[in-house]
């Protein structure tokens, strides 16, 4: 192994242990340096399958490197870079360690060339993930990063299975483009999508990432889900179940995002909402479709880093996260308003930002194969970001009534971060031929044609001008909506427990009864020979015993001679 | 706090004067349809001002399906507090 095909990933992991040794001086050197060597390693990749190992009978390819793979190592490494930035005030070395090994497992899993090593980085990335919404400390985070880590631990087993089984089916560990047709594969797809927060267990997402630490929920947002976006775009292009999944996942996030009050808790059901986008690409699964799906996800990254951001810096300033108590930060915070607004535009892709060129490849697929509901789907779902992403969170954090709150801008490493991922959303928006060269197939699409932008136009000034006329339906107020982990942290508990109850009940039921029974047969034969020469009472004279004794003494005798 | 001492963003007079603003960009946007070459895919979205309806109605929709839902499955969000 020569430095050229050293796994990238392998440097965040194993740099991260270096965190903790080195004083808190130089810790910023390896924490912004490591990302841009590790974004160094990997375009000097060139492609093709390195660093092979093998393994019992079979082969480990730890790197796989082509234009996919080094399209979201890229991204992750960017993140890495930009969050360690913004972490830069985050004084647990445990968060930067579960960050760094969580990073560097997440560019494992886009790299990986078989089934084996990609499940080895899938793991590891789901314990330094749990580490990372732990690591915040207190009796809540460790409940909740019990309950994320069980959800990932289940959708481990469910990839295991289907891994091992596909390997027996087919005799190779080799991961490349799969149907879900035969007991493997479904178990594969199955254990990828719960990573990507596919229904039913969707709510791990916006149970654990809120709870993280300002720059934890920051590094979270980027890598489980579009790792799990990756290895779908590998694994299951063309899949139409995803289709109906991915609209799903797009809606669920909306209509929750709109009830949500926590500022993070919106940002994070915005998650499954983007994420949904890209499912629906997977499932449609043409070229068009499949190079939106990698933009969409590079785009994502980053302007959803920037939104959590903007929100940590505004939880780091002021200790508050519900939008009940903000409101009127702009006044203080005017550039974290300013970064924050411009990720809200990306996420709602409104031109000349990220979003715009990339999320259009998506419906212009839909349209393209003449998906008549997705397409309409795409487009109301377009508005609805807008909604409950692109305005809801700036307008309830930094606008809406003034709480009284005057808190500054936040230290100048979060302000750089925010300046840095604002620029790539502006910059991509202007300049989208430089993501366009890294996409895995040729673009022959072209986002700004007049005609494409006044739609847009339309469709995003429409959706704002019926946020504004619905603002007092929109009233925040100190609610949770409920989602699909009541049934685990609820429902199930409480048919345990009744269960339980019953069968407790039942026992002592019958317990009680024996012992009655016995009583009342113990008290039977007391009675029954009561007195001093009754049967429980009567003595056994010795001469007896002995004359038994001289019996059996007698049938052994006689047995000894008869043999 | 009188209207002097206000940000000048949150004065009435700015935000009667971007309510009056919006209103007419929106507008312009909608004439805009006059000007431009729809391309069509599925028909209803090549007719005047689609966009602009289709958004109005869907994102009230959405509102409204949620408020709905919020009905249903809202809780104080002391809820799971005592876990």
């Amino acid at each position: 192994m020569t430095m050229s095909d050293f796994p990238p990933g392998l440097v965040l992991i194993i740099g991260a242990f270096l965190l903790p040794i080195i004083g808190q001086r130089l810790r910023p050197m390896l924490t912004l340096g490591l990302p841009l060597l590790t974004l160094y390693l990997v375009w000097s990749l060139p492609n093709g399958t390195f660093s092979t190992l093998s393994l019992l009978d079979y082969n480990l390819a730890f790197i796989q490197s082509d234009s996919i793979s080094r399209l979201f190592a890229t991204v992750f490494s960017i993140m890495t870079f930009g969050g360690s930035l913004f972490a830069l005030k985050q004084k647990r070395v445990l968060e930067l360690v579960s960050v760094f090994v969580y990073a560097g497992s997440a560019i494992g899993v886009v790299f990986a060339g078989d089934l084996i090593s990609l499940f080895i980085f899938w793991e590891i990335m789901a314990v330094a993930s749990t580490v990372v919404v732990l690591s915040a400390g207190g009796k809540r985070s460790y409940q909740i990063s019990m309950r994320y880590f069980f959800v990932h631990v289940f959708g481990g087993t469910l990839l295991l299975i289907g891994i091992l089984s596909h390997i027996v089916e087919t005799g190779s560990t080799a991961f490349t483009a799969m149907e879900p047709n035969t007991f493997g594969t479904i178990f594969i797809l199955m254990g990828f999508l719960i990573n990507a927060a596919a229904p039913p267990l969707s709510a791990w997402l916006s149970d654990a990432y809120p709870e993280a630490s300002f720059s934890g929920a920051v590094f979270l947002s980027a890598f489980t889900t579009k790792a799990a976006v990756y290895v779908l775009l590998r694994g299951f292009p063309g899949t139409e179940v995803l289709i109906f999944i991915g609209v799903f996942m797009i809606f669920y996030g909306i209509i929750y995002a709109l009830l949500e009050n926590d500022m993070r808790r919106i940002l994070a059901y915005s998650i499954v909402n983007q994420v949904g986008f890209m499912v629906t690409g997977v499932g449609i699964g043409t070229e068009m479709a499949l190079n939106g799906v990698a933009a969409h996800a590079f785009t994502h990254i980053i302007y959803k880093g920037l939104l959590l951001m903007s929100a940590g810096s505004v939880l780091y300033m002021t200790g508050r996260r519900k939008c009940t108590d903000l409101g009127g930060l702009f006044q203080s915070m005017p550039l974290t308003a300013f970064c924050s607004i411009i990720g809200a535009l990306s996420i709602s892709s409104f031109p000349l930002t990220s979003g715009f060129i990339s999320k259009s490849m998506i419906s212009q697929a839909a349209a393209d194969e003449s998906l008549t509901f997705v397409w309409f789907m795409l487009m109301a779902a377009s508005a609805g970001v807008f909604l409950h992403a692109g305005i809801k969170f700036p307008w309830f954090v930094f606008f809406q009534k003034d709480s009284g709150l005057r808190p500054s801008d936040p230290p100048w490493s979060m302000r750089l971060a925010m300046i840095l991922f604002a620029s790539i959303c502006i910059g991509l928006g202007i300049w989208p031929e430089y993501l366009y060269a890294m996409l895995p197939y040729e673009v022959t699409y072209v986002p700004y044609t007049v005609t494409h932008v006044v739609q847009m136009l339309q469709l995003l000034l429409f959706s704002g001008f019926a946020f504004f006329i619905m603002l007092p339906l929109m009233k925040r107020t100190l609610t949770i909506t409920l989602d699909f982990d009541w049934t685990y942290r609820r429902f199930f508990r409480l048919v345990l427990r009744r269960l339980f109850a019953t069968i407790w009940k039942i026992d002592g039921m019958i317990r009680r009864s024996f012992l009655a029974k016995l009583d009342s047969g113990l008290n039977y034969l007391a009675q029954r020979h009561e007195g001093p020469s009754s049967l429980l009472s009567r003595d056994h004279p010795a001469g007896s015993m002995v004359l038994w004794v001289a019996v059996l003494l007698a049938i052994y005798l006689l047995i000894s001679f008869l043999r | 706090m009188n209207e002097q001492e206000k940000h000048w963003l949150v004065r009435e007079k700015t935000i009667r004067l971007l309510w009056r603003g919006g209103i007419a960009m929106l507008f312009l946007l909608v004439m805009a349809d006059f000007f431009i070459h729809a391309h069509p895919y599925f028909q209803i979205d090549g007719t005047f001002g689609f966009f602009s309806w289709f958004a109005l109605v869907t994102c009230i929709s959405m509102v409204l399906f949620a408020k709905a839902l919020g009905l249903l499955l809202k809780r104080k969000d002391t809820y799971y507090d005592n876990e």
